[in-house]
C-alpha cells in the first residue's frame, strides 16, 4: 500500500489544508447541529456521525496506521454497547450502571483482543483477518442465542439517566417551561446529544495524540516494513497487540456511547456484519492512514445511508415508466452501488478522499 | 485430541504414530472417543456418516480457496459468492427441469441432477475467469488491497443474488433416487449422504491425481514452490493462475450445489454462513494443501455432528473451539503446504 505523505509533515500542501479545513467544518457543523438542523431525524444522523467517526478512526489506527486487517471491530463495539445495555437494564438508569457497563465492556474487549492478538498476530495478515472474522461470527451467534442475557434478536431496551430524557427540562424560565434558544428546546435530548458529541470529541483527540506520538511512528514503521522494524529493536508482536487492544477499547467505548444515545441495543445496531462493512467502506472511502479520512468517510457514508436511499427511492418512483431504471435505482440496491464504488475506489484512489486531496499541490 | 496427551510420552510411541499416518489419524481418534462417549453404536454410525458427508461437502467448498491461496498467494474473501451462486444456479436448473425430476425414469432423474451440477460448474468456471481477470489480477501481491477488493466483490455478488432470486428462502427439489435411506441392520443411512461422500471422494481423488501425477500438477506445484523459477523456464504461469482460479471457483459452485440439495431450503445468507466454516476448515487444514483441507473438512464435519449430539448447547462454538485447540498445537494448521 502506498500512502499519503503524513498530513502533519512540516510542508503543508494546499490539499492537506483543505482536508483539515473540511474536518474543522464538520466539527463545527456537528457542534451546532441541533440548532442548525431542527428536526429529530437530523439530530439522529448527527449523533450517528459522531459515534461512527470514533469507530472508524479507531479502525483506521488498526488498518491504516498499523496495517492490520481485522473483521472483529463490530464485536468490540458490541461488547461496549451490550455491557452498558445489560448494566442499565439490571441496575436501573444511573451513572454507576453506565460506568460499570462501560468498564466491563472495556475489560472484556481487552481480554478478547489480547487473546486473539497473542494467538494470531504473529502469523500473516490474511490469517489474522480470517480468525477475527470467525471470532466475530461466533460472538454474533452467541448474542442471538443467549437470549436471557442479551435479549436475542429483539435486543434490549432500557432507560438512561434522567438528564437524557426528552421530557427532562434542563433550563426552565419563570413559568416553569423549557427555555428555547434559537427555537431549540434546552431539554434532555440536547444534553444527550452534547454528551455524545463531547465524549466522541475527547476520544478522537486521544487517538490523534496516539498516532502523533512516537508510538504512532513505530506503528507506521511496522506497516511499511515489519522485518526492519523488528531488526531495529521494536517488538512487533507487542506493538501490534497493544494497538489491537487500544482500538478495541475505543470501539467498545464508542459502543457504550451509542447504546446510551439509542436507549436500545440489539444485534442490528451493535453487532451485525453490515456495520463492519460500513466501517470498511468509510475507512477506504475517507482514506486510510489519516485520522481526517475517518471523519470524511463517516460523514459521507452516514449521510448517504440516511438520505441517498430516499433519493434513490424517489428517483425509482419517478422513472417507473423507463424500463430497468426502477430496478437499478431501487433503494434496496444501494449497497450494490456502494460495493461497486468501493471496488473502483480501491483500484483508482487507494488513498481515499483525504489522501488524494492531501496530495494535491504537493508536486506544484 | 488423542495425540496431544501422548506427545510428551515415549519416543517409540511417537514414531509408531508417525509411521501409521501422523495427523491423518486424528479423525479416527475423534471417532473412537465419540464412540465411547455416545455408547449407542447405531446413533454413532448415523452421526459418523453425517459427519463424513458434511466434511466432504465442506471439502468441495474449501479446496478451491486453499488451492488458490497456495498457488497464487491470493485469499479470496469473495469465495463464498461462488458457493451461493452455485447453490442458486443448481436450484433454479432443478426447478426448471421439474418435469424430468418428477418423471418415473431413473435416467431422466439423474440427467436433471447432472444438468444442475453442470450448470453450477459452468457458472463457477465463467465467474471464476471473470473474477480473476477483472478483479484479482490488478492486485496481485498486495494483501491489504486483495482483502478489501474481494470483500467489495462479495458485497456486490450478494446484492446480485438478492436482486436475481429475491430475499425469500427457496426450496430445492430432490430427485427420487437421492431421497430416502438405506437400512443396514438397525441403522438408517440417508442416500444423499452417501452420494455426497462418494462425489467428494471422487473429486478428491481427481484433484490428487491432477496435482501429483499429471504434468499440469507438476507445474502447479512448482509454481507454489517458486513462481519466478517456473516463469524463467518459459511457462506462462499467469495462464496457470487463471486456470486454477476457475477450477477453484467451479469446485466452490459444485459444493454449493451439493449443499443446496442437502439442505433443500436455501437463502441468500447461505454463502456468508458457509464462509466462516470454510475459513475454519482451511485454517485447521493448513493453507494451500489439498490433503490438509480434506483432513480439516472431515474433522470439522465429524466434530460438528458429534458435539451437536452430545452437547447441543456447545454446537455453535464447537468449530471455533476446534480451531483454537488445533492452532495452539500447530500454529500453521495440520498439514500446511510449505513447512
Amino acid at each position: 500500500m502506498t500512502h499519503a505523505p503524513s498530513l502533519a509533515s512540516p510542508k503543508q500542501t494546499w490539499g492537506a489544508l483543505t482536508v483539515k479545513l473540511l474536518v474543522l467544518l464538520v466539527a463545527a457543523l456537528l457542534l451546532f447541529a441541533p440548532f442548525l438542523f431542527q428536526d429529530t431525524r437530523s439530530i439522529e444522523v448527527a449523533a450517528r456521525i459522531c459515534v461512527f467517526i470514533v469507530l472508524v478512526a479507531s479502525y483506521d489506527v488498526l488498518i491504516g496506521y498499523t496495517g492490520i486487517v481485522s473483521f472483529a471491530h463490530t464485536m468490540f463495539f458490541g461488547f461496549g454497547a451490550y455491557g452498558a445495555a445489560i448494566a442499565l437494564r439490571t441496575m436501573g438508569p444511573g451513572w454507576d450502571a453506565i460506568a460499570l457497563g462501560a468498564s466491563v465492556g472495556c475489560v472484556i474487549s481487552i481480554v478478547v483482543a489480547a487473546a486473539i492478538g497473542l494467538l494470531s498476530l504473529r502469523v500473516k495478515a490474511i490469517f489474522f483477518a480470517m480468525i477475527t472474522l470467525a471470532a466475530a461470527s461466533v460472538v454474533m451467534v452467541l448474542a442471538s442465542q443467549l437470549s436471557q442475557i442479551t435479549g436475542g434478536e429483539d435486543g434490549i431496551t432500557y432507560k438512561t439517566p434522567a438528564v437524557f430524557k426528552t421530557a427532562y427540562k434542563l433550563l426552565v424560565d419563570d413559568h416553569g417551561k423549557v427555555v428555547r434558544w434559537f427555537g431549540v428546546k434546552i431539554n434532555g435530548k440536547l444534553a444527550a446529544y452534547y454528551f455524545v458529541y463531547a465524549s466522541c470529541f475527547a476520544l478522537f483527540l486521544v487517538m490523534l495524540r496516539l498516532v502523533g506520538s512516537p508510538i504512532g511512528t513505530v506503528l507506521k514503521a511496522i506497516r511499511e516494513n515489519e522485518a526492519r522494524a523488528e531488526a531495529i529493536g521494536y517488538r512487533v508482536v507487542a506493538y501490534r497487540t497493544f494497538v489491537f487492544c487500544f482500538s478495541a477499547v475505543v470501539a467498545s467505548l464508542a459502543g457504550t456511547i451509542y447504546a446510551i444515545w439509542l436507549k436500545y441495543t440489539g444485534p442490528k445496531t451493535a453487532l451485525s456484519f453490515t456495520i463492519m462493512i460500513d466501517i470498511l467502506l468509510m475507512v477506504v472511502i475517507g482514506g486510510m492512514g489519516t485520522m481526517w479520512g475517518a471523519v470524511i468517510g463517516a460523514v459521507l457514508l452516514v449521510l448517504a445511508q440516511y438520505y441517498l436511499r430516499d433519493l434513490m427511492g424517489s428517483a425509482a418512483e419517478a422513472l417507473v415508466n423507463v424500463p430497468l431504471a426502477p430496478q437499478v435505482l431501487a433503494p434496496d440496491r444501494w449497497l450494490f452501488w456502494l460495493g461497486i464504488i468501493f471496488i473502483l475506489l480501491v483500484y483508482n484512489f487507494p488513498k481515499g478522499i483525504a489522501g488524494t486531496l492531501a496530495d494535491k499541490g504537493a508536486s506544484r | 485430541m488423542g495425540q496431544t496427551q501422548q506427545e510428551g510420552a515415549l519416543e517409540p510411541l511417537k514414531s509408531t504414530l508417525q509411521r501409521l499416518g501422523g495427523v491423518n489419524l486424528l479423525p479416527f481418534a475423534v471417532a473412537v472417543i465419540a464412540f465411547v462417549l455416545i455408547g449407542a453404536p447405531s446413533s454413532w454410525v448415523t452421526l459418523t456418516v453425517a459427519g463424513l458427508a458434511m466434511g466432504m461437502m465442506l471439502f468441495l467448498m474449501a479446496s478451491g480457496l486453499s488451492l488458490i491461496f497456495g498457488l497464487m498467494d491470493v485469499l479470496n474473501f469473495g469465495h463464498s459468492a461462488f458457493i451461493s451462486f452455485g447453490a442458486f444456479v443448481a436450484a433454479s436448473v432443478l426447478a426448471w427441469l421439474g418435469g424430468w425430476l418428477g418423471a418415473d425414469s431413473l435416467v431422466l432423474n439423474a440427467l436433471a441432477v447432472f444438468c444442475a451440477f453442470a450448470a453450477a460448474i459452468l457458472f463457477g468456471l465463467a465467474g471464476g475467469w471473470f473474477f480473476e481477470v477483472v478483479i484479482i489480477k490488478p492486485v496481485y501481491r498486495d494483501h491489504l488491497r486483495q482483502i478489501l477488493i474481494t470483500m467489495g466483490a462479495l458485497i456486490v455478488a450478494e446484492q446480485m443474488i438478492l436482486a436475481l432470486w429475491g430475499g425469500s428462502p427457496m426450496t430445492v427439489p430432490r430427485p427420487a433416487f437421492l431421497t430416502g435411506s438405506i437400512l443396514l441392520g438397525d441403522v438408517a443411512i440417508e442416500v444423499y449422504r452417501i452420494f455426497a461422500f462418494l462425489l467428494g471422494l471422487a473429486v478428491y481423488l481427481a484433484l490428487y491425481w491432477l496435482l501429483n501425477r499429471s504434468r499440469l500438477g507438476l507445474l502447479i506445484r512448482a509454481g507454489v514452490e517458486d513462481r519466478e523459477m517456473v516463469e524463467a523456464l518459459g511457462f506462462r504461469i499467469d495462464r496457470l493462475f487463471v486456470g486454477v482460479f476457475m477450477l477453484g471457483s467451479a469446485l466452490a459452485a459444485l459444493g454449493g450445489a451439493m449443499w443446496a440439495g442437502y439442505e433443500t431450503l436455501i437463502t441468500p445468507a447461505l454463502g456468508g454462513q458457509m464462509m466462516i466454516v470454510v475459513f475454519i476448515v482451511v485454517i485447521i487444514g493448513g493453507l494451500g494443501s489439498v490433503e490438509g483441507t480434506l483432513l480439516g473438512a472431515i474433522m470439522v464435519g465429524l466434530v460438528a455432528n458429534y458435539v451437536g449430539f452430545l452437547a447441543p448447547k456447545l454446537a455453535l462454538a464447537s468449530n471455533m473451539l476446534l480451531m483454537m485447540a488445533i492452532l495452539m498445537w500447530r500454529p500453521n494448521g495440520l498439514r500446511p503446504a510449505v513447512t
